[in-house]
């Protein structure tokens, strides 16, 4: 039966990869990890007969928009995943059974596994009316929730639902939705915000946990900081126009037209952390800014109550000094290239204090916003 | 239990089948049916069971911002609750938007259409068809006969192609972790095709996921990604700009080039796979031919996709518009939104209350306050039901009428009321699959017709979505490049208080959305959706919703194994986070913080 199995191994053989590469790809792996030479051959050994870890997917209150996200992965792609690198065992948007032999299919899989599964949960657990507002086989979601979690080895949370609350729990939260992380507190969590996430940043979460048999480095809100430990604004390809102080002013105006920036639009890329700017969405095809709408912040905590996805952001200063948008926007062009320069200048002497200064320019702002 | 004024025998004396979750849907449902000692069903139960409050969160919000929220009702259709969205706060603004802006509106919620049918059919609704475990025992070169008989056309048919997707399956099923498959109903005798066809569809599975994140990149080029790319009111976000300076940073050659590859992909798998598979395990299961419930009697359609910018009059649509009650197919009534006599909904066995019994709303005057109780009847406890009763409340989602009548919407809907109304294109592709089928018009109004008028329509919208594209490239090749009027943006333009609604074909059916502004902020808001209209309780009069009504008088094989139950309810493509919505009352206190 072992033969059987489809492993890591036999994924890679597949997809063209050589055993030497493979072998090369171990040792990488064991570099990565901290380990000598000796331990290529366990690592190697591990990938050719490890079965293909047990997930299971959990919905509360959601919209499946990570679900669908997840199925436009293009590398890996969303088969491959589900054939040959997990054990997708529960499901309810996909899994063939239902009723009975659905639930008996998750009791099944966390009896046999138990401790060595994936927990993964899209959308959250509504606390009010007795959880009743979000019923699983006659039960309240929360319920099923807490019992898939206490086997599990670890418990992702996709998108801004489970990590956040997302727009069931804008204000005023009428079912009182809760992110998984205030429900489950003896769990490692990896929060994937985003509404949704990026289809390859799912599946990279995935295949970095089942590649290195470890969690991802997280950030103090535990998001891996491999996808959100930069905001849009730094990796963004319309920053040299923020910089230069031109801006689209109103919609399919001559400067959107021209791709400038969008910050005067409302866009929320400076205040925000995630990939869009540089992995793109699907396949890397654009991201909404390439395509002329400003971010509004959907991978951040509460982005549904920071004050409108038009309003701009007043505390945002560029090149490191005391100067908004509006100062820099009447700036005569032939001045820009000296700021440019001393852009440069300046961000090199700033760099080393930047970083805190960002998070407390970020906490200030979403203050200002709210209620503002 | 006796019948209903809508014409169905329900008896609820036999046995109780119990199926949650209802899984393969979007969202959280239930069912439950009795069962007579012939295995066929005599009464059936749907309840919706989530419930977010969405338009209780968009009370005082900026009309501008709503779009984004109601996208986030379902991230399955995403896009469509967005465009419709738009569409009534411009209603009610009077806001014109541009050619352009039409064009690329019409792509993009065709390519939905497109996308939505080929995901529903492939992923969540053809394993009540089709038996992947069967398909081990298949002849390869076979199944590459079968493939080259039903699609001549489509290059992946070599019997090599079917022998590697074989093996994979075989070694995955042989690893003992079945993952999707665990516990599927893979003997069940209601499964009816040959290993070859049963090869052919699994391997077609595997095709349309790998097709499906090619065809969302459109919304990727227009609005940014997918799910859920950016919309504005006013027209589109995206710029156009052709060979100017900062074309790359604008909808240039490049991108049009790319959406344009990306129809003509579409059109390639609907002709070449998606419509051939539908005849061709259609054909299996030509004489199973139930699920038809309301179809035959009431059916209703909104139509979508205006051929001229601003202009939804029911002439101007390519979708088609109307209604037709109790079968009478020679009249198509005209439907409109606005109508307060048209549209009602009704909450008596919804887990709502409007404080008077038998009342119905018009969604622009639509209140609802959550009233979640079980019936004296229902087994088990408030946090575990066991049996519903719904003699009393008994789901989150609401009953909309349409002058008093439960109505079915969706793909079949909308091919009905076109077929009634002698759409040339629908008629030309109903008739000639029915000739192809050697079935008669009467088979439309079933599972299988349910089914069969998505593909059609995943047709027609590929070669829809070519025309407005085509559109596209001659207004702008005529010197216009606009995309968005902004003439309103600045809510100071706008008058004090102002209503409108907007409607859209979602894939699934009739959607509606109601705004009223106040002050430069929604006052109310509500969405009937198209599974509230499905997927609606028993209503004051004891009129049963579609789901309902189509599970009627089905004969189960085995009725522990719910495979029919799912295979009519998949036909609908339920949508539950869609279906259970609120507004709160007018007046009603919620403690919000302030939003500017």
């Amino acid at each position: 039966m072992s033969q059987a199995i489809e492993t890591f191994y036999d994924v890679m053989r597949r997809q063209g990869i050589t055993r030497r590469s493979f072998m090369k790809y171990c040792s990488l792996t064991a570099a990565a990890l901290g380990l000598g030479p000796a331990f290529v051959p366990k690592i190697a050994e591990a990938m050719g007969t490890k079965p293909r870890t047990p997930v299971i997917w959990v919905h509360g209150l959601e919209c499946t928009c990570c679900s669908e996200s997840f199925i436009r992965s293009a590398h890996p792609l969303a088969k491959d995943v589900v054939l040959s690198m997990i054990s997708l065992d529960y499901d309810d948007t996909l899994m063939a059974a239902a009723g009975h032999q659905a639930e008996a299919a998750l009791m099944d899989t966390i009896e046999k596994y138990k401790g060595n599964y994936i927990l993964a949960v899209e959308g959250n657990p509504p606390l009010n009316e007795d959880g009743m507002y979000c019923i699983i086989g006659g039960k309240p979601f929360v319920e099923q929730l807490k019992m898939a979690a206490e086997h599990a080895k670890a418990i992702i949370s996709w998108g801004a639902c489970a990590s956040y609350g997302c727009v069931q729990a804008a204000s005023p939260n009428p079912t009182r939705a809760t992110p998984v992380h205030k429900v489950i507190l003896d769990k490692p969590i990896i929060k994937v915000p985003g509404c949704p996430p990026i289809a390859e940043v799912m599946t990279g979460v995935i295949t970095y946990m089942l590649t290195f048999d470890r969690l991802p480095e997280l950030d103090r809100q535990g998001r891996p900081l491999m996808f959100y430990s930069q905001r849009i604004h730094d990796k963004c390809y319309r920053r040299p126009h923020f910089d230069a102080g031109q801006f689209v002013e109103h919609w399919d105006d001559e400067n959107a037209r021209k791709g400038y920036c969008l910050y005067k639009m409302g866009c929320k890329g400076p205040t925000t952390y995630n990939a869009c700017s540089t992995v793109r969405w699907n396949e890397g095809t654009s991201f909404p800014i390439q395509s002329g709408h400003g971010c509004i912040g959907c991978s951040e905590d509460g982005f549904w109550d920071q004050g409108g996805f038009y309003n701009r952001l007043h505390t945002i200063n560029q090149f490191g000094i005391e100067a908004n948008a509006d100062q820099i926007g009447t700036v005569a062009a032939g001045v820009v290239g000296t700021s440019v320069a001393a852009h440069a200048a300046i961000s090199a002497l700033k760099r080393a204090q930047k970083k805190s200064q960002d998070k407390a320019q970020v906490a200030q702002s979403k203050s200002e916003n709210t209620g503002a | 239990m006796g019948a209903t004024p809508n014409g169905f025998n329900l008896d609820n004396t036999g046995r109780r089948i119990v199926v949650d979750p209802v899984t393969r849907i979007e969202g959280h449902m239930r069912c439950e049916v009795n069962v007579d000692d012939q295995g066929i069903i005599r009464n059936a139960v749907s309840t919706g069971t989530m419930w977010r409050g969405l338009e209780v969160i968009l009370k005082g919000r900026d009309p501008r911002d709503a779009w984004a929220f109601t996208e986030r009702i379902c991230g399955v259709c995403t896009g469509t609750h967005a465009l419709t969205s738009v569409r009534a706060v411009e209603d009610a603004l009077q806001i014109k938007i541009p050619e352009n802006a039409n064009s690329i509106r019409n792509i993009m919620q065709l390519n939905l259409q497109i996308h939505d049918h080929i995901v529903h059919f492939y992923h969540l609704h053809a394993l009540d068809w089709v038996n992947p475990i069967n398909a081990l025992k298949a002849d390869p070169k076979a199944t590459s006969e079968l493939q080259q008989t039903v699609s001549p056309s489509h290059p992946m048919s070599s019997p090599g192609y079917f022998r590697d997707v074989q093996n994979r399956l075989k070694k995955f099923v042989e690893s003992g972790q079945l993952g999707l498959f665990k516990n599927g109903y893979w003997d069940n005798p209601a499964y009816l095709l040959p290993p070859e066809a049963d090869l052919m569809a699994t391997t077609h599975y595997l095709e349309a996921l790998d097709l499906q994140k090619e065809i969302v990149k459109v919304h990727t080029i227009f609005g940014g990604k997918n799910p859920h790319p950016n919309w504005l009111v006013g027209g589109v976000p995206c710029a156009i700009n052709m060979d100017g300076i900062g074309s790359v940073g604008a909808i240039n050659m490049e991108r049009l080039n790319l959406v344009s590859s990306i129809i003509e992909k579409c059109i390639e798998f609907n002709n070449n796979v998606y419509i051939p598979d539908v005849i061709a395990i259609g054909g299996f299961y030509k004489n199973w031919l139930y699920g038809g419930g309301l179809s035959g009697k009431s059916v209703m359609a909104y139509g979508d996709i205006p051929e001229n910018a601003n202009d939804y009059s029911s002439g101007n649509l390519h979708l088609p518009r109307g209604a037709i009650i109790n079968g009478n197919m020679k009249e198509v009534h005209d439907v409109d939104q606005r109508d307060p006599e048209q549209i009602q909904e009704f909450v008596d066995h919804s887990w709502y209350t409007y404080g008077t019994p038998g009342k119905g709303l018009h969604p622009w005057d639509g209140v609802t306050e959550p009233k979640y109780e079980l019936g004296a009847n229902a087994k088990g406890s408030r946090t575990n039901i066991q049996e519903i009763d719904e003699a009393a409340k008994y789901s989150w989602i609401k009953a909309p009428r349409w002058r008093g009548h439960a109505m079915e919407v969706g793909p079949l809907a909308r091919y009905v009321v076109g077929y009634a109304k002698g759409h040339e294109d629908i008629k030309n592709q109903v008739d000639g699959l029915l000739r192809t089928m050697n079935l008669p018009v009467s088979a439309l109004f079933s599972t299988l017709g349910r089914t069969a008028a998505r593909a059609l329509e995943s047709e027609y919208c590929g070669r829809l979505q070519k025309h407005f594209f085509d559109k596209l490239v001659t207004t702008i090749r005529n010197g216009d490049s606009n995309t968005a009027n902004v003439e309103k943006w600045d809510p100071s333009t706008w008058p004090k208080e102002a209503k409108g609604v907007g409607a859209t074909e979602a894939p699934r059916g009739a959607l509606g959305h109601w705004v009223r502004i106040k002050d430069g902020r929604i006052e109310n808001y509500q969405c009937v959706v198209p599974t509230t209209w499905n997927g609606s309780p028993r209503d004051t009069q004891g009129n049963i919703g579609a789901f309902e009504a189509s599970l009627m008088d089905t004969k189960m094989e085995r009725p522990d194994e719910p495979v029919e139950i799912l295979r009519t309810l998949h036909s609908f493509d339920p949508c539950l986070a869609c279906s259970t919505h609120v507004m709160s009352p007018d007046g009603q206190e919620l403690a919000r913080v302030k939003v500017r």
